[in-house]
């Protein structure tokens, strides 16, 4: 038993009234990397507080290196050589990388900070791990990826054999994924160990030796990742069959819903984002726009649903000229906005799942009668929709900060779909969420283009787009520069779109 | 299980203020030992002097009412998301607007009343349109200008006074009869008091506080806008045309604060030299109330209480007034600190286990 570098025996944590982890087996080998996988909610982070020490479990043991022990706090779990790199990076943004790292544990000579001496031992970890940090650059001055970078760096840097990975690849683009993996196979090869958290299968395939799979906190068991497949992970983790490749008819396009003409947006900056772009949508087809973040996606739906101003060009529904009306008016035009940032723009948080639910219908009848809010229509109205789209939820009147994301998001699609739009506007819709979730949110966006509705889809994941959508249109520096079929085309291709590539079959150039 | 846990946070809601409360006089007793004075006695006359006589409670009650008030315009901008700093000058401007319209017109009896009320209403809620709109329009936050547009007030009331309405001795005329909400029936049934209907006054307005914004599609706006601007936005709310109606409000009630005391306790406006205090009072009342109506009028009546006996306590008891706001003070600071409160709790609710 002694190549176990943690061994976490039949662990039990209980809040009030829910067992979040019950009796869960987790066994790291020395130098592996090991998948936690499991949905949202299911246990994972409860467990791996445990681990770190934030909370203290009711049942079972944990093993360090053989030794049984007793992690009260983080600061003992940092001294068993236990690191998080944590999903929501902890840096302090206007300072440098070096005294990031070092904050809280300032090296001192003679009374000051040793900054010198810590920045050259980031910068030999950095060099050793293949990192390239700057140990001397600021925060705000370097990419996410960079940010994430300068964590793994502070869990080595204070000594951590023991690698916790939170849902690492969240906040990357793919070529900054690429790298971690890199990053991580370089880690584990100098003799480090990895436990990675994720509910993404692809990784999981990709970079792990073994994969321990949690469900509704119980631990359904540690499978070897070369003798599985995404399918048989996928039904572990959910309980039941799961269909990766979406399932749907064919598309019977009709007449244009959406048109956009020569539209010119700018961003925060006043630079041109959306820079003379063109597209239709029509009813009864799902369009899905690819492309890197950052060309001009936000701008493009801020500038439809009426969030930011139009500079120039036109946006019709239906032939009605939409272009620089108020918010409301584009709304009640017949636009459905599922936006990208459910918490900043999609519920008021602090107001009960019913009360958003109403979000943009409050003031009309029966929600509304001269002014005097009818509570009792509206939380009727609530109760069904819950129903329908099954938004897990303890009551509707619960706020909708204490729902999972997942369930967030149901209660968003929910509303929008209700509200029966003629073009419903799906920004990154399952963003964040697990493959349950996944699954029945294309359901949704799909059978609303089978009742003739029109359907804009705007990912980053090339997978979702391919698979959803019945027409890719990729865009580039604010334009759209090619529309392609998703039954002819290739990741590959798509991806030189995206780059700025130009579509070129006969090699020309 | 979420559902104990919200409830839990309600409970939560109501405890602290009223833990922070009896640890407030708690402090207080101890100061009071350090100070070679007898607690008990000092405590005895502390409370005759709030509810110890029919007159004892008139005053409380009476000293209440513009607590309330400004207390609700505090709590309405919070609970929209805005900071108004600026309820002692909405206040100043709505005393001497009810005072000026009570001494200036000819209207009879209840009708009187309610004119000058409005008239503080919208002297105190235009005073609050200001730094709403500036901030709608311009960014500029709300705390500079409210805090700039107090002393803006201060000295236009009191030049305003000179000027129009001067009765020498640095005091207004006085309002007329009609205009007056004090009660010979109210202040014989309490012994003399000074009580006056402006408690009437102060709960219709804590109801309307509480309707406007729990029952309400325009309540429902503002406190979208207050949690959530993004998605306010996002929802087709106009956030600017929010901003300046909540102030508005925020700014009307705190105008009728002022009236409280021009109708009621004075029947004039003195040329002031400094702040009353009552508007930064409301910033302590709404915190100790949170922000939310009945406890505002709850808080109200402590504070109001506690500022009525501190010279019975004086008197009684020997112990120096100044002690009541050395208590007051410290009532806030364990409700700003109520997060302690909060984790102590929950320590001994799992020791309890």
């Amino acid at each position: 038993m002694q190549d176990y570098v943690i061994e976490m025996n039949n662990i039990r944590k209980e809040f009030p009234g829910i067992v979040a982890n019950d009796n869960i087996t987790l066994q790291v080998k020395k130098g592996e990397i090991h998948a936690l996988l499991g949905e949202n909610g299911a246990g994972k982070s409860t467990l791996m507080n445990v681990l770190f020490g934030l909370y203290q479990p009711e049942k079972g043991e944990i093993k360090v290196k053989g030794k049984q022990v007793k992690i009260t706090d983080p600061n003992v779990a940092n001294r068993l050589g236990i690191g998080m790199v944590h999903q929501h990076f902890m840096l302090v943004h206007n300072f440098t990388v070096t005294e990031n790292i070092i904050l809280g544990s300032e090296p001192t000579k003679g009374g000051k900070i040793n900054i010198e001496g810590a920045a050259q031992k980031v910068a030999e970890l950095s060099q050793r791990y293949g990192l390239s940090v700057d140990p001397h650059a600021k925060i705000e001055d370097i990419s996410v990826g960079m940010q994430q970078r300068v964590e793994i760096l502070k869990t080595l840097y204070r000594g951590a054999e023991i690698l916790i990975f939170d849902e690492p690849t969240a906040v990357l683009t793919p070529q900054e994924i690429h790298e971690l993996i890199q990053i991580m196979h370089k880690l584990v090869d100098e003799g480090k160990s990895i436990i990675l958290i994720t509910h993404k299968l692809k990784e999981i395939m990709e970079v792990c030796d073994r994969c321990t799979v949690i469900r509704k906190g119980v631990g359904i068991g540690t499978v070897n990742v070369a003798e599985t497949n995404p399918d048989q992970l996928a039904a572990l983790m959910v309980g039941r069959e799961v269909h990766f490749k979406v399932e749907k008819k064919e598309a019977t396009p009709k007449d244009v819903v959406l048109e956009i003409d020569q539209l010119v947006v700018h961003d925060a900056r006043d630079i041109p984002s959306v820079n003379g772009l063109n597209l239709q949508v029509k009813a009864g087809e799902i369009l899905g726009i690819a492309g890197v973040d950052g060309n001009g996606q936000t701008e493009l739906i801020e500038g439809i649903t009426g969030l930011r101003k139009v500079k120039s060009g036109s946006i019709k529904i239906n032939g009605k000229d939409i272009t620089n009306l108020p918010a409301r008016k584009i709304t009640e035009t017949g636009i459905g906005h599922i936006p990208q940032d459910r918490h900043k723009h999609g519920l008021v948080l602090d107001y009960s799942i019913g009360a958003n639910m109403v979000l943009q219908t409050y003031y009309q009848k029966p929600f509304s009668n001269s002014g005097i809010l009818n509570y009792n229509r509206i939380y009727e109205k609530a109760k069904a929709l819950i129903a329908e789209y099954d938004v897990r939820t303890p009551s509707e009147y619960t706020p909708a900060r204490a729902l999972s994301g997942g369930n967030q998001q149901k209660a968003i699609i929910a509303r929008e779909v209700d509200r029966s739009p003629d073009i419903l506007i799906a920004a990154q819709p399952t963003r964040g969420l697990d493959v349950g979730a996944i699954e029945f949110i294309h359901s949704r966006l799909i059978e609303e283009r089978d009742k003739g509705k029109a359907v804009l889809l705007i990912s980053f994941e090339l997978e979702e787009v391919m698979n959803v959508s019945d027409r890719i249109a990729v865009i580039y520096e604010g334009r759209i520069v090619a529309i392609v079929n998703p039954k002819e085309t290739t990741e590959q291709e798509l991806g030189l779109l995206m780059a700025g590539g130009k579509r070129e079959r006969e090699g020309v150039k | 299980m979420m559902q104990n846990i919200w409830k839990n946070e309600r409970l939560f809601n109501v405890l602290v203020p009223v833990i922070s409360a009896v640890l407030g006089m708690l402090a207080g007793a101890i100061i009071m030992v350090l100070g070679n004075y007898d607690p008990v006695v000092g405590f005895e006359a502390l409370f005759n002097g709030m509810f110890g006589s029919p007159k004892a409670i008139g005053e409380t009650i009476r000293a209440a009412s513009p607590l309330i008030l400004s207390g609700l315009a505090v709590g309405f901008a919070f609970k929209t998301g805005l900071f108004n700093i600026g309820v002692e000058g909405q206040l100043l401007v709505g005393w001497l607007a009810s005072v000026w319209v009570g001494y200036a017109f000819d209207l009879p009896g209840v009708l009187h009343v309610i004119v000058s009320i409005l008239a503080a209403a919208i002297a105190g809620g235009f005073w609050g349109m200001i730094p709403g709109y500036l901030k709608a329009k311009f960014k500029v936050h709300e705390v500079i200008v409210t805090i700039m547009l107090n002393y803006v007030a201060l000295y236009v009331t009191a030049d305003l006074i000179k000027r129009y309405l001067y009765a020498g001795n640095e005091k207004s005329y006085r309002i007329k009869e009609t205009a007056s909400l004090s009660s010979s029936f109210l202040s014989e049934i309490t012994e003399g008091s000074r009580l006056h209907w402006g408690i009437a006054v102060a709960i219709i307005a804590a109801i309307i506080m509480w309707f406007i914004l729990e029952k309400t599609a325009m309540g429902y706006e503002l406190k979208s806008v207050g949690y959530n601007q993004h998605a306010s936005m996002y929802a087709g709310m106009n956030v600017s045309k929010n901003v300046v109606l909540s102030m508005t409000i925020s700014g009307a009630f705190a105008g009728i604060a002022g009236a409280m005391e021009g109708l009621g306790t004075f029947q004039n406006m003195t040329v002031l030299s400094s702040f009353t205090g009552t508007g930064f009072d409301g910033i302590a009342v709404a915190l100790l109330g949170a922000n939310n109506a009945f406890g505002i009028i709850l808080s109200s009546l402590l504070f109001g209480g506690l500022n009525t006996a501190a010279p019975q306590m004086n008197f009684d008891a020997n112990v120096p007034s100044e002690l009541i706001k050395i208590i007051i003070s410290l009532i806030i600071f364990f409700v700003a600190s109520g997060y302690i409160i909060r984790v102590i709790a929950e320590r001994f609710s799992k020791e309890g286990k």
